[in-house]
């Protein structure tokens, strides 16, 4: 690096003064401590979900519903399939509207309505989570007093939108505009362009952009509080109107509880929630790191 | 056969813009529908206490008085709190990254900066339960204990370990993530130009950094700080399970309180009159507009004030 270079007033050691030398060090020494301060909580989270998350995680976690309140064992298999479910409906919706909506502002700059879908989608991107639970609530549970499940995937999907815009706006931009200009001038309509040449070649960066929304999402709690609910049975129905059982509403539940028995499976489903975020995290970093 | 050909790539060009300008106006749509949803379903509640709702501060469920005042009040005081805890931890941090750890130490560093932002925010809260709210609980013990720390007001609170206290803390721990990941993007856009001239007059390392290169990425930073500021006002599951959840305003820094969101996170589903559900639906639509108005907001600062290239 260009500051390694040794200037004049080092050598003589009569430049610096000693008071500027000593406020270099201490603030180098602030910045190191700064550091060390702000990775502290990420390590004591990873000890305490690994250590107590791996003296909880059985066969039976995976296997078993949930026991009534203050027994012990039992697991969580019905969350762990509601999560997948409602998480998997959401990603439709996010992948279908968002890259719908970043192939808009990338290939048609030229469209009035563009700016506009820009600036919503980055707005959207703000909004918290738990407000759109109560849009999803008064949108579908309000009107229909049913399709809980349905509504939880549809406030992720709202959430996962943005995010996926972003990345496929971003990432088409990426593609060169020579890549365009050869398809056209192949005859090949605009729409295939876009849709056998372009779309293909952002592939992986728009993979990285949905397993991030998926990442993020899935590990959401909020949004299903007054939507899926949470339930103690099978219950894999999306469109019924009964609670549906989800991992981050598990821990959620059973962290509030006032038995101690049930702490186990909410460090239990932490880990694996944790791991699967982490997961589809690092797929997401070695989709982009291939380019 | 070349005519027919044509007409008929141009239909399915129409066909496919069609097609894409639909997912284009349903996020517009998306957005629409969510501020006219909580419109009407706060009508309720605004119509009954009118400019009131957010000046009154009573939260009576029996006798179906509603003020947002409370939360609003809870919501500001631990983001602001949590943002400038984190600022003061997370800038160092973003300059540590950028200016002084080698590349091997400094992708890793800022990689597991990044991973706090990956951790669910109900896990965050399930960890505070369980290690932070005791630890908080023993202080408030101690602080109860002390004959000369008992005369200071606002550090009596019933010693739960819940409150904003602990509910700061959590959230500042949450946001360091944002603002650093930010602060690190706009660092690393600082010309080289600008450090070598400042070396070039003798600068020492940290003279480079204060007068060279954060009063340039400044603006940046601040617009990331905005940014953060969006994701604590929001933060919902981690905060409302350490803050105590009393519906009342906080007169120490361990008073047990509530924030918009988590009001919204324990009541809305155990609510008992439509007059409550109302205003609960109020304080969200309140919580859209104030994260619509704020990430507006810090995109503007973060696109006028920085070099070209950020976003």
């Amino acid at each position: 690096m260009m500051s390694s270079g040794v200037r004049p007033n080092q050598i003589k050691g009569t430049g610096l003064s000693s008071g500027r030398k000593m406020k270099n060090s201490l603030m180098a020494g602030l910045m190191v401590l700064a550091t060390l301060i702000v990775l502290t909580p990420l390590l004591l989270i990873f000890y305490f979900l690994i250590v107590n998350g791996i003296q909880s995680i059985s066969w039976d976690t995976f296997t078993q519903l949930p026991r009534p309140e203050g027994e012990e064992g039992g697991g969580f298999a019905n969350a762990i399939a509601g999560s997948v479910i409602i998480v998997g409906m959401a990603t439709l919706l996010g992948v279908v509207v968002g890259i719908g909506g970043g192939v808009m502002i990338a290939e048609y700059p030229e469209h009035r309505l563009v700016p506009a879908v820009r600036l919503i989608s980055d707005v959207l991107s703000g909004i918290p989570a738990i407000v759109m639970g109560l849009v999803a609530y008064t949108l579908i549970i309000a009107e229909f007093k049913t399709f809980r499940g349905f509504a939880a995937a549809l406030a992720l999907g709202f959430i996962m939108i943005p995010i996926v815009v972003r990345t496929t706006e971003e990432v088409l931009k990426l593609v060169p505009q020579t890549v365009r200009e050869a398809g056209l001038a192949l005859g090949l309509p605009k729409w295939r362009v876009i849709y056998s040449i372009i779309l293909p070649a952002a592939r992986s960066g728009i993979i990285t952009g949905v397993m991030l929304a998926i990442s993020r999402v899935s590990g959401e709690a909020a949004p299903l509080l007054f939507t899926a609910l949470g339930s103690q049975f099978w219950q894999l129905n999306p469109f019924s109107s009964l609670g549906m059982a989800a991992l981050p509403l598990e821990i959620y539940n059973r962290a509030n509880s006032p038995f101690p028995s049930s702490l186990p499976l909410a460090y239990a489903a932490s880990l694996i929630l944790v791991v699967m975020v982490f997961l589809t995290t690092l797929i997401a970093r070695f989709a982009t790191r291939k380019k | 056969m070349q005519n027919s050909r044509k007409v008929l790539s141009s239909r399915s060009d129409q066909y496919f813009k069609g097609l894409i300008l639909l997912l284009g106006v349903a996020i517009i749509a998306i957005f629409g529908l969510s501020l006219y949803e909580l419109l009407v379903g706060g009508w309720d509640a605004l119509k009954t206490y009118g400019a009131g709702f957010l000046s009154n501060t009573i939260w009576d469920v029996p006798n179906e008085k509603f003020g947002a005042l409370t939360f609003i009040v809870g919501t500001l005081i631990t983001s602001v709190a949590a943002l400038l805890i984190s600022v003061l931890l997370a800038v160092p941090a973003a300059i540590f990254v950028t200016e002084y750890a080698p590349k091997w130490l400094s992708e890793p560093v800022s990689y597991l900066i990044e991973l706090l932002a990956a951790i669910p925010s109900v896990i965050y809260g399930l960890w505070a339960i369980v290690t932070l709210v005791p630890l908080v609980q023993k202080l408030q013990l101690a602080i109860v204990m002390d004959p000369n720390l008992q005369k200071i007001p606002w550090l009596m609170s019933a010693p739960t370990g819940r409150g904003l206290f602990t509910a700061i803390l959590v959230l500042s721990i949450m946001v360091i993530p944002y603002t650093a990941s930010v602060a690190r993007d706009v660092i690393r856009l600082v010309p080289a130009d600008q450090r070598e001239a400042a070396y070039a007059l003798g600068a020492t390392k940290w003279e480079v950094i204060s007068m060279a290169i954060l009063p340039y990425a400044r603006a940046g930073i601040f617009g990331g700080v905005i940014l953060s500021l969006g994701r604590a006002l929001g933060e919902t599951m981690a905060v409302t399970m350490v803050i105590g959840n009393n519906n009342a305003i906080p007169h120490g820094i361990f008073d047990a309180t509530n924030t918009m969101a988590s009001v919204i996170a324990t009541q809305f589903q155990e609510a008992t009159s439509d007059l409550q559900l109302s205003s609960l639906l109020g304080i969200g639509l309140l919580l859209f507009i104030i994260s619509v108005i704020v990430n507006y907001l810090a995109r503007l600062i973060i696109a006028r004030l920085t070099p070209k290239g950020i976003k």
